[in-house]
């Protein structure tokens, strides 16, 4: 994950990251040849490796919001269970929500980091193809979202902070999710957030997609990774209804003000974490360090607040979120 | 947020009549009008606008309405083809409303109650900062006053037009629903045609008591979103107030000739009053009999309705 990736980037609807990969492999080739031969190159890769630092930082800087979103969705961004792998030190997954199923889109579990116990509630995406589809391609369903509540209910016994990891691009929209309350659901988890007796911490890793992110996304401390979006719904989505058609998806990326930038500017998030060059998917083990450095410092901050203030402060935090003007 | 998909109307030209948007009947507008915009035919239940919502709720003359001149602001400066801000300017001239919300306090049948309904006229009654902040005033105000709240819901979801910022009013809602939870104040959302997207997933679905009007579209995603999805036809029915209350999602459907008596008989078990007594007309003083005679008159739609509960409960 740490190497760059092989995949041509146009793959993922990342034409910008084209002459950058095409210089990695330069790169690479230069590498190969230098340690296969006594032809002296070191110089020519380090001017290279110069060269392509300059242009990533120049490209990463200049992105448009929708390339943002493209680079959120990469296939080698690190998801979940990559931070559970690199980030923690024990993991005990819990299943289920109790009531009708397990659903995979959405993790639970007992986690400790540098002996700080929490609780770890992340969309879950998969890896592998057998693995997006057991995950939904993390869409969780009602069932995945009262699993979170379960699982956050005994993180309040257990008095452990909680964490949360949001990537989706949205609830499910399916017959059995509308069956079971999809909305209902969502809803449920959002107000009893705002009751629970811990801190709560989230993180938005890749996609913040509406209702489904915020069904685990009401926090003490929100937090966006740089190339993260977030938003109140799929880029797609907009463009389909303002703009009559899907293409125009560039547009409205553009309009919804979804970056990361964007929601810090509008209050709505307290920090941008931001990303090793060039993205989460060139660096893994750079951008779970920096995360996991991010919700170690907030776990200390938020230990020391008593509680009815914890509550009262999570109150005031979304309750501050758009204010009118009066007319 | 497929709220555009319900603004066309289909009126005939002149405006007298009006074409049921399900059954196809021609109907009399001002039969129309007369039975709230319910249909004759079929009893299909057209959306209300919110003032008239209020008029058939609330005991005449009770309403007080607060927060009027909460207006949103273009924080995203949104244009897709027409900017946000003259948008607004647009539909607040169209609706004489300042947005997709109406707040305030009113009796139902004597009993004091915080009221908020959603005007489906103001851009599909889409959720932005004033609804958002609306709600939340009303529920603090509420909590406080001991007052349980009654808000219709009438949406096609969260307001793209103001981005995240529409996004969080769900968890505003529903932060400031947990305030009526903390002092035992008791909330009633009614769910009407149509109720989707992110108002159904925050404070519509997580009111104490949820009732809806006969069916209404509610849910989540839309339906055109599902059938696209999963690229299946959607079951007839689906995602239709009785659907929802055969899967057990929702209190009771209830229709709107019945709402107000209804109401007031939830809200009378809400607050320790006698919910028999509810269903029986306000009580009149003897000097004021002569001008409730003539308000009666015409007051003529709200009659009917009281009549017919009154065979329901001696039945």
């Amino acid at each position: 994950m740490t190497e760059p990736s092989a995949k041509p980037g146009v793959q993922d609807g990342l034409a910008f990251e084209r002459p950058l990969n095409d210089l990695q492999t330069k790169i690479a080739e230069l590498r190969k040849l230098n340690s296969g031969s006594h032809l002296e190159l070191a110089g020519e890769i380090e001017l290279l490796e110069d060269r392509l630092r300059r242009q990533t930082a120049e490209v990463y800087a200049q992105l448009s919001p929708w390339e943002r979103v493209n680079v959120a969705r990469h296939a080698d961004r690190p998801l979940t269970s990559d931070y559970v792998q690199m980030m923690l030190d024990d993991f005990v997954e819990l299943h289920g929500d109790r009531v009708f199923g397990e659903d995979r889109a959405i993790v639970t579990g007992l986690a400790c980091m540098d002996g700080v116990r929490f609780l770890l509630v992340g969309h879950r995406k998969g890896k592998t193809v057998k693995d997006r589809l057991a995950c939904n391609f993390g869409c969780a369903h009602p069932e995945g979202y009262r699993k979170a509540m379960q699982k956050m209910r005994l993180a309040e016994k257990m008095k452990l902070p909680i964490v949360t990891f949001i990537n989706t691009p949205g609830a499910y929209p399916g017959i059995g999710a509308e069956e079971r309350g999809q909305a209902s659901a969502i809803a449920r988890n959002i107000l009893e957030i705002f009751e629970l007796k811990v801190p709560v911490i989230c993180i938005v890793i890749g996609e913040g997609g509406s209702g489904g992110a915020l069904g685990i996304g009401v926090g003490d401390r929100v937090g966006m990774l740089e190339n993260s979006y977030y938003s109140v719904i799929s880029p797609e989505g907009c463009a389909a209804i303002l703009w009559k058609s899907g293409d125009k998806a560039p547009e409205a990326a553009d309009a919804l003000k979804l970056t990361s930038k964007d929601l810090l500017r509008l209050g709505l998030v307290d920090k941008v974490i931001e990303e090793p060059l060039g993205g989460a998917h060139r660096d893994a083990k750079g951008a779970v360090e920096r995360v996991k450095q991010q919700i170690l410092e907030w776990v200390r901050e938020l230990a020391a607040v008593p509680v009815p203030e914890l509550l009262a402060q999570r109150y005031r935090k979304f309750r501050s979120m758009g204010t009118p003007i009066s007319g | 947020m497929a709220w555009t998909r319900f603004g066309k109307k289909k009126d005939m030209p002149g405006g007298l009549w009006i074409k049921c948007e399900s059954c196809g009947a021609m109907l009399f507008r001002k039969e129309f009008e007369q039975r709230n915009r319910v249909c004759g035919t079929c009893g299909y239940h057209f959306t209300l606008p919110a003032r008239d919502r209020i008029a058939i709720t609330a005991d005449a003359g009770s309403f007080e309405e607060m927060w009027i001149n909460l207006q949103a602001q273009d924080l995203l400066s949104f244009n897709d083809r027409v900017p946000y801000g003259e948008k607004l300017v647009q539909t607040r001239l169209k609706t004489g409303e300042h947005d997709a919300m109406v707040t305030g306090t009113c009796t139902v049948k004597g009993i004091p109650c915080a009221i908020g309904v959603m005007n489906f006229q103001f851009l599909g009654g889409s959720m932005g900062m004033v609804v958002g902040e609306k709600i939340a005033l009303l529920c603090e105000m509420a909590a406080e006053k001991n007052l349980p709240v009654i808000l219709f819901a009438c949406s096609g979801g969260a307001r793209m037009h103001e981005g995240a910022v529409s996004l969080m009013q769900m968890a505003k809602t529903c932060g400031a629903l947990t305030k009526l939870n903390q002092k035992g104040v008791v909330s009633i959302s009614v769910m009407t045609h149509p109720t989707t997207g992110g108002v159904t997933a925050s404070f519509a679905s997580v009111c104490d008591l949820l009732i809806a009007e006969p069916g209404a579209l509610i849910g989540f995603a839309g339906p055109r979103v599902i059938a696209t999805t999963i690229k299946k036809e959607l079951p007839k029915g689906f995602q239709r107030s009785e659907f929802l209350l055969e899967k057990g999602q929702i209190d009771r459907i209830v229709p709107r000739a019945q709402m107000r008596d209804e109401l007031a008989r939830l809200l009378a078990y809400a607050t320790g009053r006698d919910p028999v007594a509810a269903y029986k007309p306000l009580p009149v003083p003897v000097e004021a009999e002569v001008v409730a005679a003539t308000a009666a008159v015409e007051a003529e739609p709200e009659a009917k309705p009281k009549k017919k509960a009154k065979q329901k409960k001696d039945a």
